[in-house]
């Protein structure tokens, strides 16, 4: 909590960080707590208030295409022919492979996993970098299972006050009824939730079936399960508290962040100082200052975590935008100009106090640096993939013996190669041995075609595993040791692929 | 630390824990409860190890757990389903001749990954890892065969193994000429002289390869044949070619005719499963030197 602390520096006192407000409210103001100080904190319930808005409908958006794909992407059919998959994004345990769409990835090509993990740290830097915690406030899994959560809340218990109210009243049959049928949605939305999820790692129609037939592997009902109850929790009873408590990324966001970035800002230049309609009119007609906040907590009750933005940067917001919308409704009411909170920085604030002109300096060292390695990272990756051959060759030369003597005093090698097809058909190749005078060389229990060559084929997709034997005729004694290449060619096609490895003599 | 003293930080509005050092202080935020019950409920998680798995030790033994699971069975329970899985390729290598076996690529890359694993258990003991052979035992990678290369002959002497005390097993022995007074020390020195001519080796200065001749003629065609090319029929080696099982030393070649060769391949048969047998066939047979 330190970050919050230094943070919060630069404002008055009054604006306490909403954790702070966790402890007993009454000890804030000076004096030494009586006896011990608590140690743990009891939560504090939030409810939400509905709100309207640009930013609203942004995440409304959001909401929208993010769940959509989520839970309908395993449904997309690609063609890819008889001897794959026919669904476009699945990962195929069993089989070792990942589909998504055009793209099918082995297990051997897992580091286009390790660039796209990069590639994502770099692009959530550089949001962070541009205008903070983007990703907390729109993109988040968390947020966005808990904004449907929060929608489902309000539609079955009622908005803020009428849920607030309605808790504190007696709880009568009705109270009951609203919560369980509350949690039995939610719950329907966390089973969704996990059954999409088990989608993704099977032939969906198929699964849905076998799923609803009770003809699925126990797996499937054991991962949904699991879904379910994550969800249920995180998004139904977690809610703000994995972002105050258990995620990760507002400590490091708070260590990357600097000056320029935009963050949802109470402009306090504008704000203080703060006080009602009515009083503000009577401090006005007597020529004393007055800011544009009106103190209705508007900005608080939308919050989804709780916060209090006028308290400056904080650990628990993450920047969703909802109290712009909330404080813009309100000043648009007074006839005031909206915009009391935006996206600014604390820069500009100074700026304007100063009677400077406020700037947004996008451009900078980080976003540019960010931005380059994106770049390079990205056209690693569209290149490696886009040049990738679709077949490989791969030799164990035998370790036992290292060479064979045979019985004219010729000597022989042994090799375990393994083919790689990686098309969707069968394909025949031929492998050839460079780099010694006079060999001859044999695949164990392939017969030989017409011409005497013997020809590997490989099933689509699959790799083959051949018994080589390399036999040197020359008269003279090879080295101990000779470089050879092995050159896999596809007859059909032409393409070659290549492997270098060793022939052993006495020496 | 000094005294303990629990105080409102102005600039946050926070207490502190009272905590002081070098006059800096310590913000107290509370951790949430819910953390705290998370902690209890882990350890009350732990006592459900205790009686599920395996865990108190006691004087003789340990508590065994209500799953009564035990890794020894989980080991079992992992090889009963490999082998259900392997069952119907097992079944067809069971049924298929060993010619079928040859011929049939998917068949072939089954029984040779199976004679691989049988081959590493039961054999590398003496033929080396790769069937690379040492002294004395054969190497199965080369073209030279005692007893012949053909699937069928492999199959009989792994099968009923090599003067292992098996009537269908290969007999025939290289006799002791020196320790039982068959030949004399001058005449066994000029045979071996002779036999490493054959091969085209270098033999001594003033070699009776004449001498050699005649006791290889008298002695030695009877088994090894008139040219030398050996006789599969008893497991007599040819000795004009590279191979040499034993060394082609003089001094190794003159131990053998004195003292005799006799090497055990043990009868398998009874022993390996019949399927194991077959695999060990083909496997042996694709490491390089298999015979038509």
């Amino acid at each position: 909590m330190t970050a919050q602390a230094t943070m919060s520096l630069e404002q008055p006192a009054s604006g306490a960080p909403a954790l702070a407000q966790l402890v007993t409210e009454a000890e804030v103001g000076g004096a030494p707590p009586e006896g011990d100080i608590p140690l743990y904190a009891a939560r504090r319930n939030i409810y939400p208030q509905s709100v309207h808005g640009t930013f609203r409908n942004i995440k409304w958006a959001v909401l929208a295409v993010t769940l959509g794909i989520y839970y309908l992407l395993p449904f997309v059919r690609w063609d890819r022919g008889p001897n794959a998959p026919s669904q476009a994004v699945l990962i195929d345990f069993p089989n070792r492979r990942f589909y998504f769409f055009f793209i099918e990835i082995w297990p051997q090509e897992i580091y286009y996993l390790t660039g796209l993990l990069i590639l994502a740290a770099l692009v959530l830097f550089l949001m962070n970098a541009v205008a903070g915690r983007i990703w907390c406030g729109y993109l988040c899994p968390q947020t966005v299972w808990t904004d449907l959560f929060f929608a489902i809340e309000r539609f079955v218990e009622g908005d803020r006050r009428e849920h607030m109210q309605r808790d504190a009243r007696k709880w009568t049959a009705g109270t009951y009824a609203r919560k369980g049928l509350k949690h039995f949605l939610w719950l329907m939305v966390a089973w969704w939730t996990g059954g999409a999820w088990v989608l993704y790692f099977s032939d969906a129609p198929t699964l849905v079936k076998d799923l609803a037939t009770g003809q699925a592997p126990f797996i499937a009902y054991v991962w949904i399960g699991i879904l379910t109850v994550t969800t249920y929790s995180l998004a139904g009873h977690m809610r703000e508290q994995v972002c105050l408590y258990m995620c990760p990324w507002p400590r490091i966001q708070a260590a990357l962040t600097d000056e320029y970035a935009l963050n949802v800002t109470y402009r306090y230049d504008r704000g203080e100082p703060r006080c009602s309609v009515k009083k503000g009119e009577q401090l006005r007609a007597q020529g004393q200052p007055v800011g544009d906040c009106i103190d209705c907590l508007q900005c608080v009750h939308v919050c989804p975590t709780g916060v209090d933005i006028r308290g400056g940067a904080n650990l628990g917001c993450i920047q969703c935008g909802l109290c712009i919308d909330a404080c813009d409704a309100i000043m648009s009411k007074l006839g005031r100009p909206t915009g009391l909170i935006a996206y600014d920085t604390d820069l500009n604030i100074k700026q304007r106090i100063e009677g400077k002109t406020p700037f947004y300096k996008l451009v900078r060292m980080r976003t540019a640096l960010y931005a380059g390695i994106i770049a390079v990272v990205g056209g690693i990756m569209i290149y490696t993939l886009a040049t990738r051959d679709s077949e490989g060759i791969s030799i164990i030369h035998d370790r036992n013996p290292m060479y064979v003597r045979l019985s004219d005093g010729a000597l022989r090698n042994g090799y375990t190669i393994r083919i790689v097809n990686k098309r969707l058909k069968y394909r025949d190749f031929i492998v050839s041995v460079d780099g010694l005078p006079s060999t001859l060389i044999d695949f164990v229990g392939l017969p030989p075609r017409a011409d005497g060559r013997q020809l590997i084929t490989v099933g689509p997709d699959q790799t083959k595993e051949v018994r080589v034997v390399v036999t040197d005729y020359s008269a003279t004694p090879p080295p101990p040791s000779t470089s050879i290449l092995f050159k896999l060619i596809d007859i059909d096609s032409g393409e070659t692929a290549e492997m270098r490895d060793h022939f052993f003599g006495p020496g | 630390m000094a005294e303990d003293r629990k105080e409102i930080d102005a600039l946050t509005g926070t207490a502190t824990t009272g905590h002081e050092w070098d006059g800096l202080r310590e913000l107290n935020t509370p951790l949430p409860r819910w953390w705290l019950w998370l902690f209890y409920i882990t350890i009350v998680w732990s006592v459900g190890y205790w009686i599920v798995y395996p865990a108190w030790p006691l004087l003789t033994n340990s508590t065994q757990g209500v799953f009564g699971y035990h890794t020894r069975t989980a080991l079992l329970e992992d090889l009963d389903a490999l082998k259900q899985q392997r069952g119907p390729m097992m079944d067809k290598l069971a049924g298929a001749s060993l010619a079928e076996i040859a011929s049939d690529p998917q068949l072939l890359d089954f029984a040779r990954a199976q004679g691989r694993v049988a081959f590493a258990d039961n054999c590398a003991p003496c033929h080396g890892a790769g069937g690379g052979g040492a002294k004395g035992y054969p190497n199965l990678n080369d073209d030279e065969w005692l007893w012949g290369g053909k699937l069928s002959d492999i199959e009989q002497t792994i099968r009923f193994g090599a003067r292992a005390g098996d009537s269908k097993g290969r007999a025939g022995a290289m006799p002791a000429f020196g320790r039982d007074n068959l030949l004399k020390p001058n005449e066994i020195s000029a045979v071996a002289d002779f036999v490493r001519s054959l091969s085209g080796l270098a033999t001594e200065p003033g070699a009776n390869l004449t001498l050699g001749k005649k006791v290889y003629a008298d002695n030695c065609a009877v088994c090894h044949g008139p040219d030398g090319k050996g006789n599969r029929e008893m497991g007599s080696p040819n000795l004009t070619d590279k191979i040499w099982m034993y060394g082609s030393d003089k001094l190794t070649i003159v131990q053998g005719i004195e003292n005799g060769r006799g090497a055990v391949m043990p009868n398998w048969g009874g022993r390996l499963s019949e399927p194991t047998i077959k695999a060990l066939t083909v496997y042996v047979h694709t490491l390089g030197g298999g015979e038509k």
